[in-house]
């Protein structure tokens, strides 16, 4: 009973983060209130005993991704004014959307569910169980070509983010290394030889 | 004990709220790449859920891929929003039309 009075609390947090995610006049407003779903979600997979995911979730998005769009959304400066417009115009439709993907979503749980083996109860994980090693067993062995391939969407994508947004820009004083190193002596000094004046 | 059938109420919730935020928002690019990360933490929600209730850890390898995967998107994503704030000053979807036929 506890347990679901604490779940129903956690669940009400969830979604009025998200709502207030997506109705926020200031978009700082809206990364922040994202921060909250995702550690409200973090704490729900805990109850679910996925242990090491809720601890990547917080790792990854509030300590990573988060705080990336948080820097782009102070950085930019952006007419929020202007791009509200037609928030209201929308709001019906938008609303006639999510009402039915809802319905549909739950109804076809509702009436898929009988051929499904769930179990009903399932059982509380014993003391001593470790989630992080048990993802890491099949991790490591069954999965381990999609691992490298996870890997090397991280390295694309570090060097698709560093490409995209490197820019020279013309008439800026900066120093080139290996051009001050190759440097020879003739290249800087002149001797002239020059008559000696007389006085 | 809490059934499945919550926690997939919740997901849902959770998933229409990001599509009903697409509508409302879609003059603003950076509002609508936090709704896909919305819809992609319930889509996760899933998984786990049924991950839990089926005694399987699959679903929890799904969503550790699912998270590098949205991870390297958002990174993508922003670095295109700074690039293009840059050339045109502005974020807004109605003015980035030069692909328009």
């Amino acid at each position: 009973m506890l347990m679901q009075i604490y779940f129903w609390c956690l669940a009400a947090i969830l979604i009025g983060a998200a709502i207030g995610v997506i109705t926020s006049r200031n978009p700082v407003f809206s990364v922040l209130y994202l921060v909250l779903a995702f550690v409200t979600s973090s704490v729900l997979w805990l109850l679910l005993e996925a242990e090491f995911l809720a601890i990547v979730l917080v790792l990854v998005y509030v300590g990573a991704v988060m705080v990336l769009f948080l820097f782009v959304v102070m950085m930019l400066d952006i007419n929020t004014e202007e791009l509200r417009q037609g928030f209201t115009r929308f709001a019906p439709l938008g609303g006639v959307v999510a009402a039915t993907v809802v319905i549909e979503l739950i109804t076809v749980f509702l009436v898929r569910n009988s051929g499904l083996p769930v179990l009903e109860n399932p059982p509380a994980h014993p003391a001593g169980y470790s989630n992080t090693k048990e993802i890491g067993a099949v991790l490591y062995t069954e999965h381990v070509y999609a691992f490298e391939l996870a890997a090397f969407v991280l390295l694309l994508a570090i060097i698709a983010a560093i490409v995209l947004t490197l820019r020279r820009r013309p008439g800026l004083k900066v120093q080139n290394v290996s051009e001050q190193h190759r440097v020879r002596r003739d290249d800087r000094v002149r001797l002239v030889s020059m008559e000696a004046e007389q006085d | 004990m809490i059934t499945l059938t919550s926690y997939l109420a919740v997901s849902a919730i959770l998933f229409a709220i990001s599509v009903a935020g697409i509508f409302l928002n879609r003059k603003n690019v950076i509002l609508l790449l936090m709704c896909i990360e919305l819809m992609l933490l319930a889509v996760n929600f899933n998984f786990i859920a049924f991950s839990r209730f089926l005694g399987n850890t699959d679903g929890q390898i799904f969503v550790f891929f699912i998270l590098t995967v949205a991870a390297a998107e958002a990174a993508i994503g922003l670095a295109i929003l700074v690039v293009l704030f840059r050339s045109r000053r502005t974020i807004n979807v109605q003015d980035l039309n030069v692909m328009r036929g």
